[in-house]
């Protein structure tokens, strides 16, 4: 596969902190690239960079091969969806998707019908001479993409731009995103903090935090299997405890919770377990499965989403247990003793 | 229905004032001149209604030529206020730090406290043929003879400039301020150059401020009377002047009170004609 961006050892520097630190990365042709972070990881200074609107301290930043330095944004082959939006208020629809290619000097028929074509895409044709201020949220969205993408840019670069939306309307945004992208096939590098929109949407997903890259890996590999205790406790719900010792096979935590699985070697400082890995009543006698009893302090319904709180027998250690809304747990009650069990790979240690 | 009745008694309070100063002030005199400027002098020195204030005005070349002038300069200096002014509302907004800004905005506030007399003086020192800015000239040998500057019509529009500018800035700056900078970085990111971000983006961005700003700064020079009159000299021409004149020099109230409202009719009508031209609502722009 191509890759259509490489981000060299990029590293920006601010009078008194460092906001990218060494970032390496390249993003394949065609693909949906997010960099997850918390706010203040760096990852909008990073996307400034590769749009041109800041430049970096150190290192480069090469579009399809070239390198990108001293090139200023209007020059470059990417366009940004800003977090705002940035729609021209003093415009309607029509003329702020045709603003850029006004720009590039088309002759009004060319423009008219790759505008008409692109409304037709985001499914906003009709909308021509509406004011975008007179829009719902989710249509200045499409406003906001449709006049990026209509520049035919070799990458799209989105800075949370979901950011604003209401949460019925992101979670449909998502995956209208996600279809656009499949169907054009231009790459998108997506800047979020919600782990759902990048664990949804895209195809890598590079965990950020304190200006590096934490893992970059698929979101199956990155919920799966972590590789470091940031991305364990950052991407997912999850139960993390504090260690206190490993003696042998058995490790117990500061709450004195001993569990004999564990799938590292060295001594780990950290352990996560996330709360669908945990089984609810096993069956006995499987291999790798260690199995301990809780007592249900509270059941936090949330639909799909309720856990249980729970205290471990023989601890002071508090466990979040995913309760499935199904048949088979539905005399669950607060109070009550559960036999649990998880398996030793679904044991995460740092 | 006790809470509403309170609210009417405090609601009739508060705009009593503002009647008062209203009626008394604006209502009354203007009422008052309206009517003395249908009153001519009859041949037995009985007050008749007449249009003869109005045909006196039509008929003299200099009355309705000075008119046109005051008109034609009035609307130049706005649009002078506007260009040396957009820039620095830019600036102040956009690219001066909060510190650096609000200490610019203190010079620019400056001269507002000193008044318009002691400004106009000011520029009198400079531009005089023996001011500040001749004296230089001739000292590095720039010219041999002093320029003649002052009783001008550059050192007059200089003035009007000068005194309006401040006028001009403050709706700009806050028109500007609301502005979201992401809207430049992304014409900019489309491709747009300098000049395009400006005339497309940013201009009509701010063009609420820009008109509201416009009217005020026209309103003021097309009825100032100091800086024509001390820097214009005795051919500034400007319309105030023959007001001033109609009342003080030749006691001719009736003719003043006409004039004024010949003044008050042209202010007023290029404005509306702005306000169309520019797409804008006064409501708008008022608030």
């Amino acid at each position: 596969m191509n890759n259509i961006l490489a981000i060299k050892n990029l590293s920006k520097h601010f009078d008194d902190f460092t906001a990218v630190k060494n970032v390496d990365f390249a993003v394949e042709e065609g693909g949906f690239f997010s960099i997850l972070g918390s706010s203040g990881s760096g990852k909008t200074t990073l996307l400034r960079i590769i749009a041109g609107f800041q430049q970096e301290s150190a290192g480069d930043v090469l579009i399809r091969g070239q390198s990108m330095k001293g090139i200023p944004p209007e020059k470059r082959p990417v366009n940004i969806v800003f977090q705002n939006l940035a729609l021209f208020p003093m415009m309607n629809v029509r003329e702020n998707v045709s603003f850029g290619l006004k720009r590039q000097k088309l002759n009004n028929a060319d423009i008219k019908s790759k505008v008409n074509e692109m409304l037709e895409r985001v499914g906003l044709n009709g909308f021509d001479n509406k004011k975008v201020t007179d829009l719902s949220g989710g249509q200045r969205q499409r406003v906001a993409i449709a006049r990026s993408l209509v520049m035919n840019p070799s990458i799209l670069l989105l800075d949370e731009p979901l950011g604003a939306l209401d949460r019925k309307l992101r979670e449909h945004m998502k995956v209208e995103l996600k279809l656009l992208q499949k169907e054009i096939g231009t790459t998108f590098v997506y800047i979020t903090h919600d782990q759902s929109e990048a664990l949804v949407m895209s195809d890598k997903v590079a965990v950020m935090h304190e200006g590096e890259f934490e893992q970059i890996d698929t979101p199956h590999n990155l919920y799966k299997n972590p590789q470091t205790a940031f991305v364990a406790g950052f991407v997912g719900d999850t139960n993390r405890f504090q260690l206190q010792s490993k003696e042998g096979g058995v490790i117990m935590t500061k709450g004195g919770w001993k569990l004999s699985s564990c799938n590292l070697d060295i001594t780990p400082e950290a352990l996560f377990i996330r709360p669908e890995a945990l089984i609810i009543n096993p069956a006995a006698n499987v291999a790798g499965i260690d199995q301990f009893e809780v007592t249900i302090k509270t059941i936090l319904f949330d639909g799909s989403n309720t856990k249980l709180s729970t205290l471990v027998h023989g601890s002071r250690e508090e466990l979040l247990i995913s309760l499935p809304q199904n048949a088979q747990f539905e005399g669950i009650v607060e109070g009550n003793t559960l036999n649990v069990g998880v398996h030793r790979d679904d044991v995460k240690c740092f | 229905m006790e809470i509403k009745k309170g609210f009417n008694v405090t609601f009739y309070l508060l705009i009593i004032p503002v009647l008062i100063w209203l009626i008394t002030l604006i209502v009354i005199p203007h009422g008052e001149l309206f009517i003395s400027s249908f009153l001519v002098e009859d041949d037995l020195g009985e007050m008749v209604f007449s249009l003869g204030n109005y045909i006196e005005f039509f008929s003299h070349q200099i009355y309705w030529m000075t008119f046109v002038k005051t008109a034609i300069y009035a609307i130049g200096v706005t649009v002078l206020a506007f260009i040396v002014t957009f820039p620095i509302a830019f600036y102040l907004t956009k690219v001066a730090s909060r510190k650096n800004a609000s200490f610019l905005m203190l010079l620019l506030l400056v001269p507002l406290w000193v008044g318009e007399l002691v400004t106009v003086y000011g520029w009198m020192v400079l531009l005089g043929d023996h001011g500040i800015i001749n004296h230089f000239l001739i000292g590095v040998g720039i010219i041999d003879e002093p320029i003649n500057m002052l009783y001008t019509n550059f050192s007059m529009v200089i003035g009007l400039l000068y005194m309006s500018m401040l006028f001009m800035v403050l709706p700009v700056m806050s028109a500007l301020e609301s502005m979201d900078d992401s809207l430049i970085e992304a014409a900019c990111d489309l491709g747009a150059s300098k000049w395009v971000i400006f005339t497309r983006i940013v201009i009509p961005y701010a063009m609420p401020g820009i008109v509201s700003g416009a009217i005020i700064v026209f309103m003021l020079v097309i009825g100032d009377y100091l800086a024509p009159n001390l820097l214009g000299g005795k051919n500034s021409l400007w319309f105030t002047e023959q007001i001033y004149n109609e009342f003080l020099s030749t006691f001719n109230w009736n003719e003043g009170a006409a004039f004024g409202f010949l003044l008050l009719i042209l202010s007023s009508s290029i404005i509306w004609v702005a306000l169309k031209l520019s797409g804008q609502k006064l409501e708008k722009v008022g608030s």
